[in-house]
């Protein structure tokens, strides 16, 4: 049990002085700025060592001074650097939505209200190791934004961020972290799916569509044989071997039913939300209006930024159960 | 720590690729550490490192690649072998100075990535320490703050890119000031060990000049030629007259013909002090001369710490003169000495080598025979000096072996060492017993402090005669046939146009007075900086109340002392940072201030709406509401935050508060 206790994040959040994740703005307060010699910091104490031996042996009183200038410097650095860090808060902004496989731009506020600059200051994503230097001016808040791989759908949470200076002689490492309550939405990673033809379910607004437009090129759809082959995609077709149909709208007057049944049975969970994030966006574009139907939730017909955020935002958090 | 480090930190030193800033620095931290070493190296050394330097320049200027690194051994074994036949080995004083200033050259030309900065940096901290092995002046000290400052900027320049030059300047100026006092805390409580803690090395000892236990014709004048200071003594009030300034030194018995020795000197307990006499009481600081030798004013009555009488009436420090001491002394001018000696040494007083020195033996041996009272025979060796036209010159002519006789006969021109080689010379053979004491004669009181100076110029030597019943008696057979030597000084002694140190001339006399201003303040440097030693120390421990510190208690104290220092520099330097936003203190109380009349934000209710609400309920107050809204949401949410506009978010909530 006590071993349990000592792998498990309790230890660690003793020993980080915080529990996560911090609601707010975080201050970075003293008891939670760590700080520990650099090597170049070793390298300076064997120097001070050999020097005072050297101001010892020879009774060097200029040697003694010499010694004890690099003491004081040692001494004035360690607490300068534990100052560039020491009372910064730290606070998060919105991240905008991101699809999977690509990276959430997680927003980081560093504000300084002390007096002094802080510069060079080190803000990590422990998890990916994403990493940005930042140096922050006196009496302002900085900006960072960390570029998060985001792999999977579902809410991405920013998760431990470290922050580090070794400013102003990099003989000690000052770090910190910090474990804002920040989430950034993650879509499914949509995959170019033809939309699908327009079928029996469609309202009346649908029976519209089977006018398709000549104008705007919309998108591609597999072909089917009633299409006219001056309409067929045949260069995508000299290139991959699919048959796809070019599609034109003319108005924006195509409805859509997106549907998960009118998928392959046998895709997975997350296939089927990849297709169906692929439609919802090939539906956008196209401008149509489009409702969307998954188990357990059910997105009107409608058009639009708002509506195609709600239908990923919807493909995002969408649980088997 | 969980963090699984990424190969390239980007704060790692090793991973920051060096700008010319940061070379320019180090270059100009590494030529001040170096240039004194520069002038004892060899010369080809010195260029060879300046040319390593200037190709790591032409580097960094033409965008080229780094030397291979076997061009860069292959320069360190061609050097090390230069080295090596320079001085035949490698691992002396010298030859290591001299290979640690090639070295840096060398490290600057592989200077790729910060982490090669900072061992250069550190490489230029030995630099500047071994330049202490041969001075510690002034000017060495300053030139070690210039080098150590250039250090600081590009340490800082390093840790914080991006940057102006001046702010860098500005922090390393901070961080050195906050240093300061824990550098000065440090070198005054950190124990002082005294002696040595292993030997030192053969070659320890270079270019002293000063007395040795031999003289022979030519040795004093070479050492006067020198304008190095011997000591200084401060009377703190009356000076002795400067007939009084005879300053003892070694004690030659035994001659050889030619050459003066001390031969051995015994110890004994300190001889009852002269009668009569003026005492004087003053602190002697003496050079460094790695002999054991104390001088004092003759004659000294007291002995300092750690020191022996001999029974010729010398002063010998137990351990030579490594570093700059300080003694206290007490002296008595022109007092009646003992006069009770041991006939073994009267006899070895007496001793001449047969055969040598015929003439002068010759002539001793018809005084003898005209008078055997050691007082008149006294004052015909006197008279025959006074009048026998002797020259007094600081460039003597050469003296064969029968140097005396040479010198009696033929040259009569000297310095003080063939007058009391031959006056006591003529003494033993006229059956006086006599003996020869090097030392100093004289001293420049300066007028800034008061503080007499004496220089190695100021060497001199004289004789003592023993009368029965009267003690040894100083004879100056030199101030007998130079008169002026004893008031005025060699300067004036010695015949116009012949050399003579370079400060002694009449015609630098702006500058001797030049150089009494630097001399009092490079005596208050000696006694207070480079004089800091054990017993000082004790005296400053005893002054804080704690008398008996061991070097453990003062290790803990040293350690808390500045443990607290370092606590106290940090609060002091974090309190000036505000903990909560001043803005959202001032939103709170401008909440506070409606709610009270009865305007209460609604929890979902943003910023604009609830002063817009606020502002219509009171609309006298309405502008200044929808203005602290605006600061608000602006000061909150946008960008920069500009200190007028919080003062101004501040100043119109007080306002609003009484109305």
């Amino acid at each position: 049990m006590l071993r349990a206790w000592f792998r498990g994040p309790r230890l660690l959040n003793w020993l980080y002085g915080f529990v996560p994740p911090e609601h707010g703005v975080v201050l970075l307060r003293h008891r939670r700025v760590y700080i520990v010699p650099t090597r170049a910091g070793w390298y300076c104490a064997a120097t001070v060592a050999l020097l005072l031996v050297g101001s010892i042996n020879y009774a060097l009183p200029l040697g003694y001074v010499l010694t004890f200038t690099l003491v004081g410097l040692g001494l004035v650095g360690m607490v300068q650097t534990a100052r560039n860090l020491a009372l910064v808060s730290v606070s998060v902004g919105r991240a905008d939505a991101v699809f999977a496989g690509e990276s959430a731009q997680f927003r980081l506020f560093l504000d300084n209200r002390a007096p002094f600059e802080r510069p060079a200051v080190l803000v990590r994503h422990v998890a990916s190791g994403v990493q940005s230097v930042v140096h922050v001016t006196a009496r302002s808040v900085t900006e960072v934004t960390l570029g998060v791989p985001a792999p999977r759908r579902g809410q991405l949470a920013l998760g431990r961020i470290m922050l580090e200076t070794r400013f102003p002689l990099g003989w000690f490492r000052a770090w910190s972290y910090v474990e804002p309550d920040a989430t950034c939405l993650v879509y499914p990673r949509p995959v170019p799916t033809p939309l699908p033809a327009v079928t029996e379910h469609a309202t009346a607004g649908a029976a519209r569509a089977q006018v398709p437009g000549r104008e705007d090129f919309s998108g591609l759809r597999t072909y089917q044989r009633s299409d006219s082959p001056r309409h067929v995609a045949w260069k995508t077709f000299a290139r991959s071997d699919n048959l796809l149909t070019k599609q034109f709208s003319g108005d924006a007057a195509v409805e859509l039913s997106l549907e998960w049944d009118h998928l392959p049975a046998g895709l997975d969970v997350e296939s089927r939300l990849s297709r169906l994030a692929g439609w919802v966006l090939a539906a956008h574009l196209a401008g149509s209006r489009f409702a969307l139907r998954i188990p357990g939730q059910e997105l009107a017909m409608a058009r639009g930024d708002a509506h195609r955020s709600d239908c990923l935002r919807a493909l995002a958090l969408f649980s088997a159960q | 720590m969980n963090a699984a480090a990424p190969a390239a930190h980007p704060l790692a030193p090793e991973a920051r690729v060096v700008r010319g800033r940061d070379l320019a620095g180090l270059l100009l931290a590494l030529l001040l550490a170096a240039a004194p070493h520069a002038l004892r190296a060899p010369w080809w050394l010195t260029v060879l490192t300046l040319a390593l330097y200037g190709w790591r320049i032409a580097v960094l200027f033409n965008r080229r690649e780094l030397p291979r690194h076997a061009y860069i051994l292959l320069i360190a074994f061609a050097a090390m072998a230069g080295v090596w036949m320079e001085y035949r080995m490698l691992f002396g004083r010298i030859p290591g100075i001299t290979l640690l200033v090639l070295f840096s050259g060398l490290k600057v030309l592989e200077t790729r990535t910060h982490r090669d900065v900072v061992v250069a940096a550190f490489l230029c901290c030995f630099l500047i320490i071994t330049n202490f092995l041969f001075v510690q002046d002034i000017p060495a000290a300053l030139l070690m703050v210039a080098a150590i400052f250039a250090i600081t900027v590009t340490l800082v320049g390093c840790n914080a890119p991006g940057r102006s030059m001046r702010t860098d300047l500005r922090t390393a100026g901070v961080l050195l000031a906050q240093a300061a006092p824990v550098a000065l805390i440090l070198f005054l409580l950190f124990p002082r060990v005294q002696g040595p803690m292993w030997g030192l090395p053969q070659d320890s000892r270079i270019g002293v000049t000063g007395l040795s236990d031999t003289m022979s014709p030519g040795n004093v004048s070479e050492v006067a030629l020198s304008d190095a200071l011997a000591f200084r003594a401060d009377f703190g009030g009356e000076l002795p007259t400067p007939r009084q300034r005879y300053w003892r030194g070694p004690v030659m018995w035994d001659f050889d013909g030619r050459t003066w020795h001390a031969g051995p000197t015994l110890r004994r307990q300190p001889p009852p002090p002269p009668q009569g006499g003026r005492t004087y009481r003053y602190v002697m600081v003496i050079e460094p001369h790695q002999r054991q030798w104390i001088f004092a004013l003759e004659t000294a009555a007291q002995l300092p710490a750690d020191s022996r009488f001999t029974l010729d009436g010398q002063i010998l420090s137990v351990q030579p003169l490594r570093a700059r001491v300080r003694y206290d002394m007490v002296s008595i001018a022109d007092g009646q000495p003992d006069a009770r000696e041991y006939a073994s040494l009267l006899d070895r007083a007496l001793q001449l080598p047969p055969d040598s020195n015929p003439r002068t033996a010759a002539l001793a041996a018809q005084w003898h025979r005209e008078s055997s009272d050691p007082v008149t025979l006294l004052g015909r060796a006197i008279d025959y000096f006074r009048s026998g036209g002797f020259d007094y010159t600081l460039e003597p002519p050469p003296l064969g072996q029968e140097a005396v006789d040479e010198f009696l006969f033929n040259t009569r021109s000297g310095f003080c060492e063939h007058f009391s080689s031959a006056f006591a010379v003529l003494m033993r053979a006229a059956g006086v017993p006599a003996r020869i004491v090097t030392g100093y004669l004289g001293g420049d009181p300066n007028p800034m402090d008061g503080i007499l100076t004496v220089r190695q110029s100021d060497a001199h030597a004289w004789v003592e005669v023993y009368l029965a019943g009267r003690g040894w008696v100083r004879v100056d057979p030199t101030a007998a046939a130079v008169p002026g030597r004893l008031d005025f000084g060699l300067a004036r002694s010695v015949p116009q146009g012949s050399a003579l140190p370079f400060l002694m001339r009449p015609q630098f006399d702006w500058l001797r007075s030049l150089r009494h201003g630097w001399d009092a303040v490079a005596h208050q440097w000696n006694l207070r900086v480079l004089g800091y030693n054990t017993a000082r120390q004790r005296e400053l421990m005893s002054w804080l109340g704690v008398p008996q510190a061991d070097w453990q208690e003062m290790i803990a104290t040293l350690v808390a002392v500045l443990g607290v220092l370092a606590f106290l520099l940090f609060a002091w330097t974090m309190q000036r940072v505000e903990r909560t936003d001043p803005v959202q203190r001032a939103w709170l109380r401008f909440c506070e201030a409606l709610a009270r009349r009865g305007i209460e934000r609604e929890p979902h209710e943003g910023p604009r709406d609830f002063a817009e609400r606020a502002a219509r309920r009171l609309p006298g107050a309405g502008t200044s509401i929808r203005r602290i809204s605006a600061l608000y949401i602006d000061l909150r949410y946008g960008r920069d935050r500009s200190r007028t506009d919080v003062e101004e978010l501040r100043q119109r909530v007080r306002e609003l508060k009484p109305a």
